[in-house]
């Protein structure tokens, strides 16, 4: 019994995500329970009604603790380490279900919480991000409890439907996976493959636009020199990076995130509930090629403001 | 399709218990069989009750002869501690292919069933690290299952999915209850949350839902009601995490379990006697939650959500200490007693509680279809039927004023709490105002309150 509890961890968590991250990332893998259900499109209005004497929302989510970061680290981060600079916050929908597709960098990505923090701050009609986080998040102790409570949702597909298509929210992905944030320093702003196109796929089932966003900034503020396999193994972590400040300064280091100066750019979003055919997303030249052509522009995107930027630090 | 004679298996559960009452009140349904290995702990009016083996290999017999058209198979042990390893194994897997083997369709011997309602469980998808938020009803379970009672629901489950595939034309209903919670129910669940101290996972606070005993009931009863087809999840509506439980339970919740090498230190605390069986461990680390919208699309409304089945039972475990011994054990199914009650020429059911009698009959012949006072006044009188449902009930005075003090008392626990309050009323205006029997009255109702709050 011992050994079947351990191998939850151990080998059933990281063996999958080995194997599976990106593609599950990415939510093009057709995993055994992972196909999202053809439901009627009147089950929506069977979604539970608010209680508000709780704590917690059903995914997870606590406005207390989510509070609590976003009024101290992330404000520090946003406001004055990073100095986000926030263009065309106006491609983010007011309301209905979006996609939000973004280039991902740096060992503990500071893009998703600066994303989530620009929508809260800059956008005319705030709303929360749902920010899809790997399978692995969800078997580690300590992040399993803290990422749902600030409001990380495991990338599965079956999620990235209901939050777009039934409730309606704005949900943030990063198509490169953990390829994204574990490239090297040397590597920097050359986007990885967009999995299998499986962020399209969802978008597409849930009629929901794509808005592809260009972040620049997050690859020099934790850049990451090199990997070191045994310490992975040993912590049990997706990959045990060396970087300016881990692992010298210990665990405090993970959050030495050096001042780079962030652009974030939102684009004109991709509809995608007008592609005509009876389930467009069964078309997988279709779903490549849109895919293909979001990363393509998040790429240029990406080359323009890099070649336009003076200075790594000050912008 | 309208179900008139019903088998419920696993009569002696509270769900199965609490169903079979709810369609006594039916008076379109003719027959009512209940069957299980241990006698029933609820009373019961006209339901039969047959006692069978954990196997239960005599059940074609029992539907041949009665001309069951609709089975209701509560049966399946969904938790360990409910019984042994080897006795779940065979109530679930000998079990389910047994009531199968009665309600399908033979070559030449058609079988009378037209309809299976199968109560399984959410322990079916399990609980795993790359698993959904929300289950939906056609996800398939993504690894193999843990524990010895997730292989029974797995396969009991792939034995019904075959029976549907070789019966196309049997309804097949499969509902998958999320973890239960009630006073009257023995779950893994409520002793795990019972402890003083609840111990968790370090650095794990999963997602956990419920459903409250009395929802669990009424779903069976909406499946036996409406023709559904398919599965079904049935699960209260909201999704907690487990530490928001233990705090609506006013209790301290301890994470001492390590993240790694759990089992061990699991197996090292029930040996101390905390109550953490094995299969809460996944659940425990990743938790799991269903998508219910499914079920209530089918008009069902659950009377609870996951926070106020926690909330009840908070109040069940302040209220345990006092009425330990005292509640629940008001009933006991004495066989030869309950014989004697529904079949004994030498009734008279004037004695009986104001409800339906026994309209049992053999296939074939229907008793007069009326209302519920119709059928009582004509068994009662057992003269001409009175066929207008609109009558008065027969006055009371005659049949209830020749009973003793001592003989309404014996009734009283039998009773509801409308039938309680009805009744006293009756013996403060009409009656002989008995002081012993008021006070009887008043200490049931007071007991139904607690017990509904």
């Amino acid at each position: 019994m011992a050994d079947e509890t351990r191998s939850t961890l151990r080998q059933a968590g990281r063996e999958a995500a080995r194997i599976d991250d990106d593609d599950r990332l990415s939510l093009g893998d057709e995993s055994p329970g992972g196909e999202v259900a053809h439901r009627a499109p009147g089950l929506r209005e069977y979604l539970a009604p608010i209680e508000t004497e709780r704590q917690v929302t059903d995914w997870g989510r606590s406005e207390r603790v989510e509070g609590f970061f976003d009024r101290t680290l992330v404000d520090f981060y946003y406001n004055l380490w990073f100095r986000c600079e926030v263009e065309g916050i106006e491609h983010v929908p007011s309301e209905g279900g979006a996609l939000l597709v973004s280039n991902h960098a740096g060992a503990l990505p500071p893009d998703a919480p600066m994303i989530a923090k620009a929508i809260k701050e800059e956008h005319p009609h705030p709303r929360p991000v749902h920010l899809t986080m790997e399978h692995f998040f969800k078997g580690y102790p300590g992040l399993s409890m803290l990422l749902p409570k600030i409001g990380g949702v495991p990338a599965h597909p079956a999620n990235v439907h209901r939050l777009l298509y039934d409730e309606q929210q704005l949900v943030l992905v990063f198509p490169e996976g953990r390829k994204g944030s574990e490239k090297l320093y040397k590597e920097r702003y050359r986007l990885r493959r967009f999995g299998r196109g499986g962020f399209v796929e969802a978008a597409m089932r849930a009629g929901a636009p794509i808005v592809p966003v260009a972040v620049v900034g997050a690859e020099e503020a934790m850049p990451i020199f090199a990997h070191v396999t045994a310490l992975q193994k040993l912590t049990g972590l997706i990959y045990f990076p060396i970087t300016p400040t881990f692992p010298q300064l210990g665990l405090l280091g993970a959050l030495g995130f050096l001042p780079a100066k962030f652009k974030i750019r939102f684009l004109p979003p991709v509809p995608t509930h007008d592609l005509g055919e009876e389930a467009p997303w069964d078309d997988q030249a279709l779903v490549q090629t849109i895919a293909h052509d979001i990363r393509a522009s998040i790429q240029d995107e990406l080359i323009d403001m890099v070649g336009k930027r003076r200075s790594v630090w000050f912008g | 399709m309208i179900s008139k004679r019903i088998l419920i298996t696993g009569l002696s559960t509270y769900w199965g218990g609490r169903l079979a009452q709810a369609l006594e009140q039916d008076p379109e349904i003719e027959t009512i069989i209940g069957i299980d290995r241990t006698p029933p702990k609820l009373a019961l009016d006209r339901t039969e009750f047959v006692q069978v083996s954990d196997a239960h290999s005599l059940i074609r017999r029992i539907v041949d002869a009665a001309e069951i058209d609709t089975i209701v198979d509560t049966r399946l042990v969904v938790d360990s501690i409910v019984t042994t390893r080897a006795r779940a194994h065979e109530n679930n897997v000998i079990g389910t292919m047994n009531v199968l083997a009665a309600a399908g369709a033979l070559v030449g011997h058609g079988s009378p069933v037209r309809k299976l309602i199968f109560k399984s469980s959410a322990r079916y998808y399990g609980a795993e690290q790359d698993d959904p938020a929300f289950f939906t009803e056609d996800m398939r379970r993504p690894h193999p299952p843990r524990t010895a009672i997730e292989r029974d629901i797995c396969e009991a489950e792939a034995s019904v999915r075959d029976f549907r595939h070789k019966n196309p034309g049997t309804s097949v209903c499969v509902l998958r209850f999320a973890n239960a919670l009630g006073p009257d129910l023995r779950t893994s669940w409520q002793s795990y949350l019972g402890m003083h101290v609840v111990p968790a996972i370090l650095g794990f606070d999963p997602r956990v839902q419920f459903i409250h005993e009395d929802d669990m009931a009424n779903c069976l009863e909406h499946a036996v009601r409406y023709d559904l087809d398919g599965v079904f999840n049935c699960a209260a509506d909201g999704v907690l995490a487990l530490s928001e439980v233990v705090d609506l339970l006013g209790k301290t919740l301890a994470p001492v379990l390590p993240p790694w090498g759990t089992g061990l230190a699991a197996a090292a605390l029930r040996r101390a006697g905390a109550a953490i069986s094995d299969e809460l461990l996944p659940q425990l680390r990743f938790g799991r939650a269903l998508d219910n919208r499914r079920f209530k699309a089918t008009g069902f409304r659950y009377q609870h959500t996951t926070r106020e089945t926690v909330l009840r039972l908070r109040e069940q475990q302040k209220l345990e200490p006092i009425l330990r011994g005292a509640a629940g054990g008001s009933y006991r199914y004495e066989s030869a007693v309950e014989e004697f009650l529904r079949f004994s020429p030498s009734v008279r059911h004037a004695n009986l509680r104001p409800q339906l009698g026994p309209t049992n009959s053999a296939p074939g012949s229907r008793p007069v279809p009326g209302s519920r006072t119709a059928v009582a006044q004509t068994t009662g009188d057992g003269s001409e039927p009175v066929a207008a449902p609109t009558l008065p009930r027969r006055p009371a005075e005659t049949a209830y004023g020749s009973l003793t003090a001592r003989e309404i008392l014996a009734l009283l626990p039998s009773l509801g709490p409308a039938d309680l309050q009805a009744l006293r009323d009756h013996e403060a205006l009409h009656g002989q105002q008995r002081t012993s029997v008021l006070r009887a009255i008043d200490r049931l109702l007071s007991g139904h309150e607690t017990s509904a709050r």
